[in-house]
């Protein structure tokens, strides 16, 4: 005997005690599915048959049930389920999980049982216990389908349980083996005309009385094809045979369900157009209408193809009821999320699903009609009023790309006028991003952020960041070069070039570090690009962030102002049309460092200069009265003259340190006193440049940004092949040069942003900083030998394993981005980012 | 860091005596904290100074000694090698512990007289104004004097610095003169290098216990000494007797004439508020430290109760607060405390009848309202929504408040009333609530309140 049931399912085997019931199970399902009773009342007391924990027994094997059905695994139950009451707890879970139900009842002669049961030797029980079973079992299944289940089967001797074969089906909607291309197009509400245009423009061809494609593409209707519209009878004519043929397919609308209800004779309020397709039917055949009955009662509520990766319903569906099926998903996927009110119009009040979709499966519908295509979260609205006058539109698969024709006029008054479409539903929501997260990403394959970190990001980013729409990326920390072997350096180039050579580099590039502090600028060639790219509409057209997601300026005029000098060199340079875009975003240093770090200055760096000035003055002073007085080294146990030299150098350090600071501060009164280098060219429309090399970076800077308006700096750098001794000398004393003078460093870097090494990532750049400039982190007199023998134990790991995890999270950030991501996939990155930051590492590194 | 102590009038060297260091002699004191240089810029009959050279290592200070396993406690770009701070009371207590004490073998007369002492502290560092100098000082009988430097001359912009150069001038015991030192550098400077115990008290009260209790300001200098630890100051007064019964000095405004804190008014209002429209369940958003909810907490009506904050910090003290983890363990699940942002979608906030604002909304970026707006009033739809916030227009009767600023550093804009009103009738129109505005808080003479309140309800 074969018992066909679903791949995905919930299983009841009913019978008495000694019916067979586990062993069939056991011949049959794998040991997981299956959830005995005895098991579990072995599992909470010790004994299978201590009937006493029976209560405790089925609480955990139905928790268990409904975790694995939640899980999508099929789940069978093992106990007698002689009683309504038991079987109806099972129809019940099934309803609540959207899941199939299947009773195989184990209908094996009395004589049999009794037998059976008087021969085991652990666990018979009386006879007269069986037969009260047996009763039950007779009064009760024959009702089975009644009472909900689905596919029932009767098992009804020995041999039969012996022979039996469980064949599994496929679910209705499961054509995940249809791989496409698909074109899916939306309501087409009787509009034929409109249609047959459409599929000419997407290049389908009649053939032999049907439309079908020459390169095997198929359609895919999203339902709603009659009512309201001028050919009804034109559009059932054209899509019967399609989807006959298997050119095409066809999920139905509710306006479908309403027609089938009608040619079933069933009770239909006619109105919302269906009065004209009805005029059109009286005017047919029976067997026309027999027809259109059939392909209306065929069509299945929504469709999983392409493994999973694409799933269209007429009204969209649910995360978690994709590749489910119950009366409740036939009714979401006909009618959507209503809250079941009405709205002043007298339209039913939507909630919307899509808002709070977070799968990986593109999802198509149509249903709610709007002016254009509505993307959102990895689902297409394709419904775009073609009856009211709008067009009809087709989103062509895996393409993602839109092809849509004009209405040739309003055929039908919509209640109200199509909305433009906004796509600023894309709401973040709290579990995006709170407890522990784990991003993929494409050159770490996860990175696994502890709760800890999330929390304090939450925070954050709640006061602190700017409007996540335009937060596109964040800059990787840094980690410095291996600390120098050199008596006199904390940092020196040549660890970098060593770094890079160990990990089979051989071309650098060194790049002066601005010291200024980082910041990201976004911009739009228009506010309307803005609006439409980043939803960002509130008439700006672009933002200069923080690397902690902060607006960089106070001031917004400083920020328009500047993002304006940018846009005039690349509309002057016509950078827009050479990138082909309509924005841009820039990796940058802002300086003066002061405008940014005047708190710092003022709280810390400022007051230690001038405490550390007056009190090694003064202590000078006092020592030196004491030479004065004629009091010779020899009298005392202290060595004063060396004292005194040493107050001497701490003051000549201290200076060191003030005037180190100083180098990079300066007033700002205007625009005109801040400068701005740009570094690497991030990210335009459709292309993240993270794979080019740094030449190409400098290189498309030098060509677009800088050169003539002063406030854009260019960054000096040297290309070297490190294995040649006079090249990295030649950047060695280039360095010297630059850190004498004041500057911060010099950053090195591979010559290709992203560099693997075996597989590995490796560091995409570390600093060398110089040797005045660190006194500032290490303090004024760091560099004494005492001082710097002990700052060189320091450790790099922690600090290079972050920047690594923050560069990949930064490079995906933006590839999600780029390829039109939702935000909620983008801001997850992002918010990465924020989170690694607040894991302890040295502050100084 | 160096202080030094001038004393002038006959035969001054002998302070060398009271002082147990030699004037012919530099000595040099191994501390676990540095190295002290005790010396004598100048000797004469009639004017001896004695110097104190406090050397601290900074790498120690930022790492923690090697040897120790200690974590720094200090940046490494930092002032406290060079300021003279509580490093230098310690090094006082520890160096002329004999002198503190009024013990002298040889001159124990002139340890007990009072002497014309002169002692300049360097680069002392002052919180708040710097005036307190004289209230510590005057009264304890010095002339004071003090000279204050700008953090860079190079940027006159960034201010003064925190810093002075301190002379005292007085005819005083040299025993008073160290003990009122040791207490009263960290009572400038607030800070203490060191983890501050319960001992403090005692250790205070051997320094000052006399001399404190009679100064005019002590309040302030004890609240000073302990400022992290109120209870500390209050066990201090109760250890010299002081403060206990009525006579005390700590007389916060707040105490006179059973004047109400606007704070503790706003929240009575809300919670009466709450109490009237019967709410069976309510999420304070932004609960802070959690004040409203232990208010809601006593009425049993409420069956459910929730406080969502954004800020870990104050949700830990609201924990505190409620004792939320004996409420957990005694399986009493009326309340929640959860880490929660209104820019973020959250069904956690869903099914309330009432959800609780109080001074919140002010915090968020103006650009940023429409999220909340969509978070709470779109998405969250409470039943009521009682929503507090500052009316800018009040502003005036503050004193310290400037013409343009507000009233917290963190808010990012505060409301007329006209302003406020306007966008609660946006609110209304866009998501379908009704709206009633009200005062609360003392009205000042022109009728205004302090805080406005809008009542929202679905």
């Amino acid at each position: 005997m074969k018992i066909e049931i679903p791949e995905f399912c919930l299983i009841a085997m009913v019978g008495v005690t000694s019916s067979g019931k586990s062993a069939f199970a056991g011949k049959h399902f794998k040991e997981e599915e299956i959830l005995s009773s005895d098991a579990f009342r072995m599992m909470v007391s010790d004994d299978e048959n201590d009937q006493s924990v029976t209560a405790d027994a089925f609480e955990l094997l139905y928790a268990v049930a409904e975790k694995r059905l939640s899980h999508r695994k099929t789940t069978v139950i093992d106990a007698t389920n002689l009683r309504k009451d038991d079987r109806k707890k099972i129809t019940e879970l099934a309803k609540s999980q959207d899941v199939h139900t299947v009773a195989i009842v184990m209908d094996l002669p009395e004589k049999t049982i009794l037998q059976r049961n008087a021969g085991r030797a652990d666990r018979s029980i009386p006879e007269k216990k069986v037969r009260s079973q047996m009763s039950a079992f007779r009064q009760g299944t024959g009702k089975l389908k009644e009472e909900g289940f689905r596919f029932v089967y009767f098992i009804k001797s020995e041999e039969e349980a012996d022979d039996a074969e469980i064949a599994y089906t496929k679910l209705w909607n499961d054509r995940k083996d249809e791989h496409g291309p698909f074109d899916i197009i939306g309501d087409v509400h009787g509009c034929a005309k409109e249609l047959k245009e459409l599929l000419g423009k997407l290049g389908y061809v009649m053939e032999e009385g049907v439309y079908c494609h020459p390169e095997g593409r198929k359609a895919v209707f999203v339902g709603d094809l009659c009512d309201r519209g001028p050919e009804n009878m034109a559009v059932l004519r054209l899509v019967m045979p399609m989807v006959r043929s298997g050119y095409a397919l066809c999920v139905p609308g509710n306006h479908d369900n309403k027609l089938e209800r009608y040619l079933n004779n069933r009770n239909v309020q006619i109105s919302y157009g269906l009065k004209n397709t009805i005029e059109e039917i009286e005017n047919e055949n029976d067997d026309f209408r027999e027809e259109i009955r059939d392909f209306l009662r065929s069509l299945v509520s929504h469709y999983i193809l392409d493994d999973g990766r694409l799933v269209v319903s007429h009204a969209g569906i649910r995360q978690e009821y994709i590749g489910r099926a119950s009366a409740r998903i036939r009714e979401f996927c006909l009618y959507g999320d209503t809250t079941g009110e009405t709205d002043d119009l007298g339209l039913p009040v939507r909630l919307d699903w899509a808002e709070d979709y977070r799968g990986s499966a593109v999802i198509v519908y149509g249903h709610t009609p709007q002016a254009d295509v509505k993307v959102l979260n990895n689902t297409f609205c394709i419904d775009t009023g073609c009856v009211f006058g709008g067009k009809l539109s087709c989103l062509r698969y895996p393409e993602k790309e839109i092809v849509s024709v004009q209405a040739e006029k309003e055929y039908y008054k919509p209640v109200r006028p199509l909305m433009s479409v906004e796509n600023d539903n894309d709401m973040l929501k709290a579990s995006d991003i709170t407890g522990k997260l784990r991003i993929t990403t494409s050159l770490i394959q996860e990175i696994v952020i502890p709760k800890e970190n999330t929390a304090a990001a939450f925070e954050t980013v709640s006061r602190f960041a700017a409007d996540p729409h335009w937060l596109i990326y964040l800059p990787p920390t840094m980690s410095p070069c291996e600390t120098s072997q050199l008596d006199d350096y904390l940092e020196h180039p040549a660890e970098a070039f060593s770094y890079y050579k160990k990990n089979g580099v051989s071309r650098v590039v060194c790049e002066k570090k601005h010291m200024g502090s980082r910041a990201v600028v976004v911009l739009c060639h228009s506010p309307e690009a803005a609006a439409k790219r980043f939803g960002v509409r509130d008439g700006s057209r672009g933002i200069i962030y923080t690397r902690t997601g902060r607006r960089f300026f106070d001031d917004p005029e400083m920020e328009s102002g500047l993002l304006d000098r940018i846009d005039a060199e690349l509309t002057d340079r016509y950078f827009w049309d050479d990138f082909d875009t309509e924005w841009v975003c820039l990796d940058t240093e802002i300086m003066p460092w002061s405008e940014k770090a005047k708190a710092l200055l003022k709280e810390q760096y400022g007051p230690v200069g001038r405490a550390g000035r007056e009190a090694l003055r003064a202590s000078i002073s006092a020592i030196e009265e004491v030479f004065e007085r004629g009091i010779s080294s020899d009298d005392t146990e202290v060595d004063l003259s060396a004292l005194l030299g040493w107050y001497q150098d701490k003051l000549n350090d201290i200076n060191k340190y003030v005037e180190a600071y100083h180098e990079y501060c300066w007033g700002v009164k205007s625009l005109e006193d801040i400068r701005i280098a740009p570094f690497h060219l991030l990210a335009s429309e459709g292309r993240c440049f993270c794979y080019k090399t740094h030449e190409w970076h400098l290189d498309m800077i030098g060509r677009y940004m800088v050169g003539r308006d002063i406030v854009i700096m260019t960054t000096d750098n040297l290309i070297i092949d490190i294995d040649d001794g006079e090249q990295t000398a030649k950047a060695i004393g280039w360095w010297k040069i630059l850190t004498e003078s004041g500057d911060e460093g010099m950053v090195v870097k591979p010559e290709r942003y992203v560099t693997l090494n075996g597989g590995h990532l490796i560091q995409p750049a570390v600093k060398c900083r110089g040797r005045e400039y660190l006194r500032m982190i290490y303090g004024p007199e760091y560099l004494s030998p005492e001082h710097l023998s002990r700052l060189k134990k320091r450790s790099l790991s922690c600090k290079r394993s972050l920047a690594l995890r923050e560069f990949s999270l930064g490079v995906e950030s933006l590839r999600r981005f780029v390829s039109k991501e939702p935000l909620y996939r983008v801001h997850e990155c992002v918010f990465g980012v924020l989170a690694l930051e607040s894991e302890p590492v040295d502050p100084r590194l | 860091m160096l202080l030094t102590i001038t004393y002038t009038g006959n035969d001054t060297q002998d302070i060398g005596y009271l002082l147990y260091k030699n004037p012919y002699r530099a000595q040099e004191f191994r501390m676990k904290m540095g190295t002290v240089y005790a010396f004598y810029p100048e000797v004469s009959d009639e004017r001896t100074t004695f110097a104190l050279l406090l050397e601290l290592d900074p790498i120690d200070l930022a790492k923690g000694r090697e040897d120790s396993g200690e974590a720094g406690l200090f940046a490494y770009v930092n002032d406290r090698p060079y300021v003279t701070s509580s490093f230098m009371s310690k090094a006082l207590a520890s160096v002329l512990g004999k002198a503190m004490s009024r013990k002298c073998d040889k001159r124990q007369e002139l340890a007990d007289s009072r002497m014309d002492l002169e002692a300049r502290l360097t680069m002392l560092p002052v919180r708040g104004n710097k005036e307190i100098l004289r209230q510590m000082f005057e009264p304890l009988g010095y002339e004071v004097t003090y000279e204050t430097f700008p953090i860079d001359e190079t940027f006159p912009e960034w201010g003064e610095s925190p810093y002075v150069n301190l002379t005292l001038k007085g005819r005083v015991r040299l025993s008073d003169l160290l003990n009122q030192l040791y207490v009263l550098i960290p009572v400038s400077d607030m800070q203490k290098h060191y983890y501050v115990s319960e001992d403090e008290i005692e250790k205070l009260a051997d320094h000052g216990g006399e001399w404190i209790k009679s100064h005019p300001y002590r309040e302030m200098i004890v609240r000073r000494y302990f400022p992290k630890t109120k209870s500390y100051a209050r066990k201090f007064n109760e250890l010299i007797g002081i403060g206990v019964d009525g006579e005390s000095s700590v007389n916060e405004p707040e105490d006179i004439s059973g004047f109400e804190p606007l704070d503790t008014i706003r929240l009575e209002t809300v919670r009466d508020e709450v109490l009237r429209m019967n709410a069976a369940s309510v999420i304070d958003i932004g609960c802070g430290e959690g004040k409203l909810l232990s208010l809601l907490l006593q009425d049993r009506g409420i069956a459910k109760l929730a406080g969502a904050d954004v800020s870990l910090s104050a949700l830990d003290k609201a924990k505190k607060r409620l004792g939320y983890d004996e409420l957990k363990l005694n399986g009493d699940s009326r309340l929640e405390l959860f880490q929660g942002s209104l820019l973020y979608k959250d069904s956690r906030f869903e099914h309330y009848d009432c959800a609780c604002l109080v001074e919140v909304v002010e915090h968020i970026d103006e650009a940023r309202l429409p999220e909340f707006e969509k978070v709470l009033f779109g998405y969250a739809i409470p039943r009521t929504v009682i929503l507090t916030t500052p009316n800018r227009e009040y502003n005036k009767n503050y004193e310290y408040i400037g013409e343009d600023s507000l009233r917290h550093s963190d808010h990012r804009f505060e409301w007329t009333r006209a302003e406020f009103r306007a966008w609660t009738e946006h609110i209304c129109e866009e998501y379908g609530y009704s709206v009633e505005i009200k005062g609360i808080g003392e009205k000042d003479d022109r009728g205004m309140s302090p805080t406005q309140m809008g009542v929202f309800r679905k």
